[in-house]
């Protein structure tokens, strides 16, 4: 790896743009070792998709400073794009052309000879199961399979950084855990990856540090441990049988996990946090199972239980005071899979 | 994109972590592509995209025959007596105004492709960045040879004969098509301009239809009042027909070709950058 001196891979400060008299990124500092997967987490509007634009040199900043492996991205734009690859659903390919056409098309663009870029066209295909659908126009491939012809046209020329926005959004569990497979696969040859998602298990899986981006600043930074302690291991689910329990079930659940609980829309329904301050999760299934003893102690019936990671909102809710809907500007973008709620909680 | 399905991946074969791993170890980067080639490259895109959908050849081919058959026959009679004589004086001029015409796509098809997903990956590839640009003219050059030789094949049929013969005709169709992907430079700048493709089209109607009517493809400017004179003789497209039709009748018109290519230069110079500035700033 030819990483600059100082071993990062990017590094921005007090990055800003402004669309109008919105700002979308709004002073974000970051710094990206070389080598490592770095998770950017946040919901849609919070102006990832804006830094990873400006850090690929397709938007110009207008404040603050970026730097990719101690090139300007501004000033110095032409270094940035030979060391970067970038794949988003707006860095796509032509989806008029075939799998095989795009491929070839690109690997002729970053200078590969005509029968260079054939054969390295046919080994992406190959080695992403694309083979059989090399000679179909890209419109029609099923969704997993756009995701990996993307991913393909991204290291035709292996990149020193690949950036991948949210390259997981909309995708089924089963190609979800192929493009990780592919991630891995691309870290492990040395290459740095800057991830954007909505997924909070993505960043968990992939990155070694994460950045929490919001309203266009980062609001919180660090490995995945520290992240987690201050969100909270994951967070209970329950569904009394009897919606009248509901209030003292709270009570019971608060003192038990000395945690917040919040009621859910669903009237039978509460969650609450727990492993608060624990650095990877340990005792959260120990608290979790004192709560429930001790609301069948109270009398109180449990229908339903589950443990779960802390979602998206949840992370936001604690790290932010405010829910993750309130910033869902653009409806357009792919959803994320979690339910967003009303902040139900006194 | 986003409307994923979830049944989709039943049949997708697996990654293959090994044989991935070893295509990404060679790290060997290519020199970067020059410019000519990276803008041949972006042509044979266009070609590409031409034979996956081959309807779009229907504005150079029917169009075209359209624009030859309606006005030899409309006009023919009235302005010079018979279609036949009409169609000496005609055809030339009709080349132009309708390749001319054609060339208004190209904001189209630059418009729609903003649009599209790949248009970030183009602009964020280390190569010179017009050659996108230029793919896309060196593609409706080819557009525009086949609309002039499916015109060239009607108007002989209908009784046109060029004394320039075949080299004064291949010249002619030259100058066209140079002009033309000089012209479309003003498209590239409206495509990347404007936001919808409705707008470039309306824009682009703007421009061509009082351009390329009011010159002398039709008839003879003398005709004119005088103030319209003025217009039309001093018209890109006035230059541009009386080249063409001097050049076909084997007069080889030194001025006229001069004038054309001048406007030519100055269309490339000015919405060139222009364009550039769009695209970059995009």
């Amino acid at each position: 790896m030819s990483a600059h001196p100082s071993g990062l891979a990017i590094e921005t400060a007090g990055l800003v743009k402004t669309f109008g008299t919105t700002r979308a990124v709004d002073g974000v500092d970051l710094s990206v070792p070389a080598g490592t997967v770095y998770g950017v987490l946040g919901p849609n509007g919070a102006g990832k998709t804006t830094t990873v634009k400006m850090l690929a040199t397709l938007l110009r900043p207008d404040g603050g400073q970026a730097h990719v492996f101690g090139h300007d991205v501004v000033r110095e734009a032409d270094q940035v794009r030979s060391r970067v690859s970038l794949t988003g659903q707006y860095a796509s390919v032509d989806e008029d052309l075939t799998g095989t056409e795009n491929l070839v098309l690109l690997a002729r663009l970053l200078g590969h000879g005509k029968r260079a870029a054939q054969l390295r066209a046919q080994q992406l295909l190959e080695a992403f199961g694309l083979t059989e659908a090399a000679g179909k126009q890209v419109k029609h491939y099923s969704g997993g399979m756009r995701r990996r012809i993307d991913i393909a046209a991204s290291i035709l020329n292996t990149p020193d950084l690949l950036f991948l926005d949210e390259p997981t959004t909309g995708l089924d569990p089963r190609s979800r855990n192929h493009v990780w497979d592919i991630v891995r696969a691309v870290v492990a040859q040395g290459t740095t990856v800057l991830l954007t998602t909505q997924y909070l298990d993505e960043a968990d899986q992939l990155a070694s540090r994460i950045a929490v981006i919001d309203r266009g600043k980062v609001i919180a930074e660090g490995t995945k441990g520290e992240l987690k302690s201050s969100v909270g291991a994951g967070s209970v689910h329950l569904r009394l049988r009897d919606p009248e329990q509901r209030p003292q079930a709270r009570e019971v659940l608060r003192l038990a996990l000395d945690a917040d609980v919040q009621l859910e829309p669903d009237p039978v329904a509460l969650t609450a946090r727990v492993g608060t301050g624990s650095a990877n999760g340990q005792g959260a299934a120990e608290q979790a199972a004192r709560a429930l003893a001790e609301l069948a102690r109270s009398g109180i019936t449990v229908d339903n239980f589950s443990l779960g990671q802390p979602s998206l909102d949840e992370v936001f809710l604690a790290l932010t005071g405010h829910d993750t809907q309130a910033r869902d500007t653009d409806g357009a973008a792919g959803t994320a899979g979690h339910d967003t709620k009303d902040e139900a909680a006194a | 994109m986003s409307t994923a399905t979830s049944t989709e991946s039943k049949e997708l074969a697996p990654v293959s972590a090994e044989s991935l791993a070893a295509l990404l170890v060679a790290k060997e980067r290519p020199p970067r592509p020059s410019a000519l080639s990276a803008s041949l490259t972006f042509g044979w895109r266009a070609i590409l995209k031409i034979k996956h959908v081959p309807e779009q050849l229907f504005d150079v081919t029917a169009f075209p025959i359209m624009m030859v058959l309606m006005y030899t026959y409309l006009f023919g009679g009235a302005l010079a007596g018979s279609p036949r004589e009409y169609i000496q004086f005609l055809l030339p001029g009709i080349l132009v105004m309708s390749v001319v015409m054609i060339t208004m796509y190209t904001g189209v098809s630059v418009n729609t492709d903003i649009e599209k997903g790949v248009f970030d990956r183009f602009r964020s590839l280390p190569i010179w960045r017009p050659s996108t640009m230029v793919g896309y003219l060196l593609g409706d050059a080819l557009r525009y040879t086949i609309a002039s030789v499916v015109m060239l094949t009607v108007g002989l049929i209908l009784g046109y004969r060029p004394d320039g013969g075949i080299v004064g005709v291949l010249a002619g169709i030259a100058l066209l098509v140079a002009f033309s992907f000089a012209f479309s430079w003003i498209w590239t700048m409206f495509g990347l301009l404007l936001r919808t493709e409705k707008s470039v089209m309306g824009v682009s109607m703007m421009v061509i239809f009082p351009l390329t009517f009011l010159s002398n493809v039709f008839v003879d400017p003398r005709t004119m009042p005088g103030w319209l004179q003025a217009f039309v003789n001093n018209s890109p497209i006035t230059h541009l027909a009386s080249a063409v039709r001097g050049l076909m009748a084997g007069d080889w018109p030194t001025a006229e070709v001069a004038w054309s290519l001048g406007w030519a230069g100055l269309f490339v110079l000015v919405f060139g950058p222009v364009t550039m500035r769009l695209y970059n700033r995009k």
